[in-house]
């Protein structure tokens, strides 16, 4: 007895010692080691820009796409960076369950509302690529409206030597002219590719797309190993010079364009996690009242066990971490409510128990066993589907379905040992009518 | 137990709820929000009293976008709606906002913008999930009552609770439907996830009845005809599914009404699916056994 007594005090002191850090790390100036582990919120409570791009890989072959996509990461992760986003979150979300084939980049900029500037900043990031002439050029065709259609795209063809193999561009002047001329050096691989192509076309057109628009198209004279290539597209210095800075900071090797953008302004994401950490509050302290009520001592070891296991809980999102949206929050409060079923199940098994004679602390114990199945049955139902949803995709939802099914895990584990403990360390209730009704439930049918 | 003795009512409630569901649903439609159909939601904040909807919603039609919705939000604020908008365009509905009244200024709250792809691929991954869910509790159900198998097979549980879940699935949905009609509201990402949730949360209840029907099957009360061993099943059990869904719909609640504006139709259709998923857990499910029973025993008669 006394054993449990001294492991229930520990387990209390440890939950509130749990509970003052999660406390002290959310106010201003916490101690140095609270403050590495603020919560981590999403953009919708936070403030910031959610954009979503897809990128066009009709281009390049299966086997590639895997690299092509890390290398669009790497390039406008570094243009992120270098705008001064703090803490940026690029994610590439390829294929997936329901997404069919697309590939796509999830860009989240904490802090930036100004969606304009962000898309500008991402938009400009170029896609240089070199093209051949088509062996088979499109022939151009009169449609009935009389008018002659060409399709310019279709007399070029990729050759796969894009921007991804650019070691490194530099702005040089035409001896004579002083036309500026946009020198491109590729890497090893690159320059294998470049002299493979020039080989090939020797007296043909290779053209060199930007963004999809021809800049330039020399005629190949000789086969290139040098591994470098020139621009001169007539460009004034300022654009050149635009353009090295441009590509110097990184090419895509595909095409990329916006799909969808989600901007929450930081005074309605401080209103939404005010809002929802206001509703925590207000249901658990109307659960805890109704426990107290409805299962007095019982009651109060659960309100204490279900205490611990948002503290626990909390502490988790933390160390994690967790990031917390509108709808993880919605997932941590309705587990809040979960985690008191397994309570509810225990004693009110323990009722039954005790109607059929048995004293108050063999019930209690009865009502921890044989609840059991019943508890593990119904939450696997929770667990389940909170998986399901996990995988359902979209960050909204996995948000949700992450503090909901962890909340489930958790209380399972929580609210059973903890409320068995704490039941246990209490002093066995005496048969006086004081003792039975404060171990006892309800009101109509307390004997 | 008053369920079992008055089953024929309370299933007969269950299908008038369910029948007026599909009512509402067939007459008002569920109306889709941005997240499937694709398009643009706009946030924007009047610095002081807002103008009113019909001059907003002139001045944005007069811009050019015609077929848009604007919704007041908050004290101060309107969504508007509309089709996809680049980012030049989203500047010129803010602009057409603020044009309505000078003396104010007009800040954008939030901004969401989904194409059209996005929004179909949303639609189809919701319905994939939703059968994933069901199949996989179907499977589960069958799996927990396995050796069950007196005085009725272990699947009839599992169409007890298919049942139960139907009816926890259609009348949200129908109740969604009439909110749609007469305050705005829209199915989004979040309304799918508040049905699966109480799809989970229905099937729990339902599941614990079921258990101790199960536990009686196996012990001292197996001899009992199976009408008043579901009756005492559900009279020993009705207080704690009572009470758990208390528990619940209380934090659901406090969540629609002290929580962010966003979760807020997410609680109130969670409420609405707790409180019917309830109902059927006990009411409906329950009840259904003894009628299926019932029926078995005629036929060796």
């Amino acid at each position: 007895m006394l054993k449990r007594r001294i492991i229930a005090l520990v387990v209390l002191v440890v939950g509130i010692v749990l509970g003052y850090a999660v406390i002290r790390s959310e106010q201003p100036n916490p101690p140095a080691i609270l403050a590495h582990h603020p919560f981590a919120l999403g953009l919708d409570l936070s403030g910031g820009t959610h954009l979503v791009y897809e990128a066009d890989v009709s281009q390049i072959s299966a086997g590639d796409i895997d690299t092509s996509m890390e290398s669009v990461r790497e390039v406008i992760e570094r243009r992120v960076n270098s705008f001064g986003v703090s803490e940026p979150v690029v994610q590439v979300q390829s294929g997936g369950f329901g997404a069919g084939n697309s590939h796509r980049l999830s860009i989240e900029l904490p802090g930036v509302t100004d969606i304009e500037k962000a898309v500008a900043l991402i938009g400009q990031t170029p896609y240089l690529e070199f093209k051949v002439q088509s062996d088979s050029p499109q022939q151009a065709t009169v449609g009935a409206d009389g008018k002659v259609n060409i399709d310019v795209t279709g007399q070029f063809v990729s050759t796969g030597l894009n921007g991804k193999y650019l070691q490194q561009t530099r702005l040089v002047f035409a001896q004579g002219s002083q036309e500026p001329i946009v020198e491109l050096h590729f890497n090893d691989e690159g320059a294998k590719l470049f002299a493979q192509i020039t080989k090939d076309n020797v007296g043909k057109v290779v053209a060199i797309y930007l963004d999809g628009q021809v800049i330039s198209a020399p005629v190949v004279r000789d086969t290139i190993t040098t591994g470098t290539a020139e621009i001169s597209g007539g460009f004034t210095p300022e654009e050149a010079r635009a353009l090295v800075a441009s590509l110097n900071s990184g090419a895509l090797p595909v095409p990329i364009k916006l799909i969808s953008t989600e901007t929450v302004g930081p005074s309605l994401g401080a209103q939404a996690a005010h809002a929802g950490v206001n509703a925590a509050l207000i249901g658990f302290g109307l659960v805890a009242l109704f426990l107290l009520v409805w299962y007095r001592i019982p009651g109060l070891v659960a309100v204490i066990a279900l205490g611990l296991y948002v503290v626990i809980t909390l502490t988790l999102y933390k160390l994690i971490p967790v990031t917390l949206s509108a709808a993880g929050i919605a997932g941590f409060i309705i587990s809040i409510g979960m985690a008191v079923d397994a309570n509810i199940l225990i004693f009110e098994r323990a009722r039954e128990e005790r109607l059929r004679g048995k004293s108050v602390s063999e019930a209690l114990s009865a009502g921890f066993t044989r609840a059991w199945t019943s508890i593990r049955d119904a939450n696997t139902a929770s667990i389940i589907i909170a998986v399901i949803l996990f995988f359902f995709g979209s960050s909204l939802i996995k948000g949700f379905a992450l503090t909901f099914g962890l909340g489930v895990i958790i209380s399972l584990l929580s609210a059973i040992t903890i409320t068995r403990l704490f039941l246990r360390a209490l002093p066995t209730p005496t048969a006086s009518k004081a003792g039975k009704f404060l171990f006892s439930s309800g009101f109509t049918n307390s004997k | 137990m008053f369920v079992i003795r008055f089953k024929k009512f309370f299933i007969g409630l269950s299908i008038f709820f369910v029948l007026a569901a599909i009512a509402s649903f067939a007459i008002f439609k569920l109306p889709l929000g941005i997240d499937f159909t694709g398009g643009s939601a706009l946030d924007v904040e009047y610095s002081g009293a807002r103008p009113t909807t019909a001059v907003v919603s002139a001045a944005i039609e007069h811009a050019g976008f015609t077929n848009s919705l604007v919704q007041p939000v908050g004290e101060h604020g309107y969504m508007i709606q509309t089709r996809e908008v680049s980012d030049t365009e989203r500047a010129v509905i803010v602009a057409a906002a603020a044009s309505v009244d000078p003396k104010q200024t007009v800040t954008q709250t939030s901004f969401t913008s989904i194409g059209p792809s996005v929004g179909k691929e949303l639609k189809s991954k919701s319905i994939a999930s939703i059968i994933l869910v069901l199949i996989a509790i179907i499977l589960f159900v069958a799996y927990a009552f396995r050796k069950v198998s007196q005085p009725i097979s272990s699947w009839k549980y599992g169409i007890a609770v298919i049942i139960a879940l139907v009816h926890d699935i259609i009348i949200p949905v129908g109740a969604f439907a009439l909110l749609g009609h007469f305050y705005g509201a829209q199915v989004d990402t979040l309304f799918i996830v508040a049905l699966l949730t109480t799809l989970g949360l229905s099937v729990s209840d339902t599941i614990v009845v079921f258990d101790r029907i199960r536990e009686h099957l196996n012990g001292s009360k197996a001899k009992m005809p199976f009408p008043e061993l579901v009756g005492e099943s559900l009279s020993e059990t009705f207080v704690r599914s009572i009470n758990t869904s208390f528990v619940v719909l209380v934090m659901v609640i406090a969540l629609a009404i002290f929580g962010p504006d966003t979760t807020r139709l997410f609680a109130i259709t969670l409420a609405i699916g707790m409180f019917f998923g309830t109902y059927s857990s006990i009411f409906l499910a329950s009840p259904l056994l003894v009628v299926m029973e019932g029926a078995q025993d005629k036929k060796k008669k």
